[in-house]
């Protein structure tokens, strides 16, 4: 069977899809970034929404998510995300608006920024990615570090008597009544990407209903910054990063679900 | 003629925005600037005209706000005083980098610091000389009455979006409380037609998809990117230049003062014509591009300039650029929230110059 046999419709299991650019990801092998990528877009293509969708990239290692979603994006300032879609939002109501943040934009720098977007209840989707770490400044603390984790502003350990204790920021944005939809998924295998397209899927469907903001955090690796290859680091993250960040939706339909 | 009404300069202001066609306004409370918001509140301009007006929660976020209006080619604008401009300075390079048209208020009051509520012109540094990081420039408009206060705003969106920048009004707490008439302009539609060359809407089929960022890791594409930028602002430079000149024939002296302050050496001048002494007022309405060349030329005709700012001596730097030596150049004025009158002004004028008190 030559080249040409293969590519035929019939004999298709698999199609990159068309809201992902053929630009080549500059992410570490074996990060998540790629996945939460892939499947932000292929929910844009599923929901039929590109010429709807307008996309906010972040500073930190999404800082290039416009070279890789093929939809209109504007690049914020580094924490400001949720304020510039929050603009967007406002003058075109019946756009699908999107952030995709890190944990140091989203719960250190743009912490107001992010509360009052969700206080406010913009409807908006916000993908926020919980590695632990600053992965693209080289792997120092971020709020969402684990207690005793190393960074390079950490190397023996974060102290939590001296740095302060990691902060629940999906918990956190789910007691405020702006938010509708907050859930906490992960993508290091199968069954894990199917649950956590789904949810993308809710939290982007849900910005018709305009019945306030929608949020998926995504806990995942960041081999580079923690020093690990691959497989050690989902296996890492599923022994340190799951029992202190639990998986799982935390409010439906504007309800609180569970609280650990 | 226009509608005629007796005006704040901070409601004029508010009340050209509706009439200008806003699409989005993005404030945080100020002294004294606050009733730009307060008056838009008010007027309830979702029911006017559709405009969006939202209470941020910071003026950073405010800013950025206004990033994300602007970056679907929506006509947007914000305001404050000195502290808060402050903080909207990073906003203002991002701006600036990702070429977004915008209009933004600075309705200046004392500083350094928290400073104080009282007028002040000492941000003129901040205003024209970038102010946040990179190598970039705002157009920097300078009212002196209400009534430009609320032509200012036409004005600041037709220059914003004519090249794609960020557009300032440079006032103080002086023009911004004081009451004056102002006719106001006939109410521009909203735009309902956007450029899709570079808006964010929305990739549809036959365009491809629109980025807009302030970022590019390639130092040369970079490179190329200021010098466009720099090529946009020496376009400004050589176009966009306003002033106003008063008494400026046979003129042994030459006052240059923008804002309030020219509304103050107005009467100085007067009050000097009275006494014999011949002084003209150059009163920049552009301070970026300023008019340097208007004030090179004078510079040949007379024997001394005080550049009069509420300030300890901003713009007066950019008087001694234009003149390049070619004759004495001062500066006065008063600081920290202090106003000078028009006879201290003069009495400046005489120590400095004539040598008498």
């Amino acid at each position: 069977m030559d080249v040409k046999e293969i590519i035929k419709e019939q004999n298709l299991v698999y199609k990159k899809t068309l809201c992902m650019t053929d630009e080549t990801l500059s992410f570490c092998p074996g990060c998540g970034h790629g996945v939460i990528h892939r499947l932000c877009m292929e929910v844009v293509e599923e929901l039929d929404i590109q010429s709807d969708t307008i996309g906010v990239a972040s500073v930190g290692c999404s800082v290039l998510a416009y070279d890789f979603m093929n939809v209109d994006m504007t690049g914020a300032a580094h924490g400001r995300a949720p304020a510039v879609a929050t603009g967007i939002k406002r003058c075109w109501p019946d756009k699908y608006v999107f952030t995709y943040q890190g944990d140091g934009d989203l719960a250190a720098i743009g912490t107001s920024e992010t509360i009052h977007a969700c206080n406010r209840g913009e409807n908006i989707t916000i993908i926020f990615v919980n590695n632990g770490i600053y992965g693209m400044t080289g792997g120092q603390m971020a709020p969402t570090t684990l207690e005793g984790m190393k960074s390079s502003t950490t190397p023996f350990g974060r102290d939590v008597a001296l740095m302060g204790n990691p902060i629940k920021i999906s918990e956190l944005v789910a007691q405020l009544p702006g938010t509708y939809f907050v859930t906490r998924q992960a993508v290091h295998t199968p069954l894990h990407v199917r649950k956590a397209k789904k949810a993308i899927k809710t939290a982007f469907a849900n910005q018709k209903l305009k019945k306030g903001l929608s949020l998926v955090e995504v806990v995942s690796n960041c081999n580079s910054g923690w020093k690990m290859e691959p497989v050690a680091a989902n296996k890492w993250m599923e022994e340190n990063m799951f029992p202190f960040y639990p998986l799982g939706d935390i409010k439906v339909e504007g309800k609180l679900v569970s609280l650990s | 003629m226009g509608e005629l009404k007796l005006l704040k300069g901070n409601e004029a202001i508010a009340e050209a925005a509706i009439r200008a066609g806003t699409d989005a306004y993005f404030g945080y409370p100020i002294t004294p600037q606050s009733e730009i918001m307060e008056y838009l509140a008010l007027q309830e301009p979702h029911k006017r005209t559709g405009m969006v007006m939202l209470q941020a929660e910071s003026e950073i976020a405010a800013i950025n706000m206004v990033y994300g209006a602007a970056s679907t080619g929506k006509k947007a604008m914000t305001s404050s005083s000195s502290p808060g401009i402050s903080l909207k300075m990073e906003g203002l390079s991002y701006l600036s980098g990702s070429e977004l048209p915008c209009l933004v208020v600075n309705i200046v009051r004392g500083g350094p610091g928290l400073g104080t509520i009282q007028p002040a012109q000492s941000d003129y540094f901040q205003a024209t000389k970038g102010g946040g990081h990179g190598d970039y420039r705002l157009i920097v408009l300078a009212p002196a009455s209400v009534q430009e206060m609320s032509d200012f705003v036409i004005l600041g969106y037709d220059l914003a979006f004519k090249y794609r920048m960020p557009v300032m009004i440079l006032s103080d707490g002086l023009i911004g409380q004081m009451m004056e008439k102002v006719e106001l302009f006939d109410p521009i539609s909203r735009n309902t037609v956007f450029d899709q060359s570079w808006v964010v809407t929305g990739k549809t089929p036959n365009r491809e998809r629109n980025i807009i960022t302030s970022l590019d890791l390639d130092p040369l594409k970079m490179e190329q990117h200021n010098l466009h930028l720099q090529e946009k602002y020496k376009h400004i430079r050589e176009n966009e230049v306003r002033y106003e000149m008063l008494d400026c024939n046979d003129i042994d002296y030459l006052f240059v003062a923008y804002g309030s302050s020219a509304r103050i050496c107005q009467k100085s001048i007067s009050l000097a014509h009275e006494k014999g002494i011949r002084i003209g007022l150059l009163r920049p309405i552009t301070l970026y591009p300023f008019p340097a060349e208007i004030i090179a030329k004078l510079a040949e005709k007379v024997k001394g300039i005080l550049s009069v700012e509420l300030s300890a001596g901003q713009m007066v730097e950019d008087v001694m650029l234009a003149v390049k030596g070619k004759v004495r150049v001062e500066h006065y004025g008063r600081l920290g929230g202090a106003i000078h009158s028009p006879e201290e002004v003069l009495e400046a004028f005489k120590s400095i110059f004539l040598n008498s008190k």
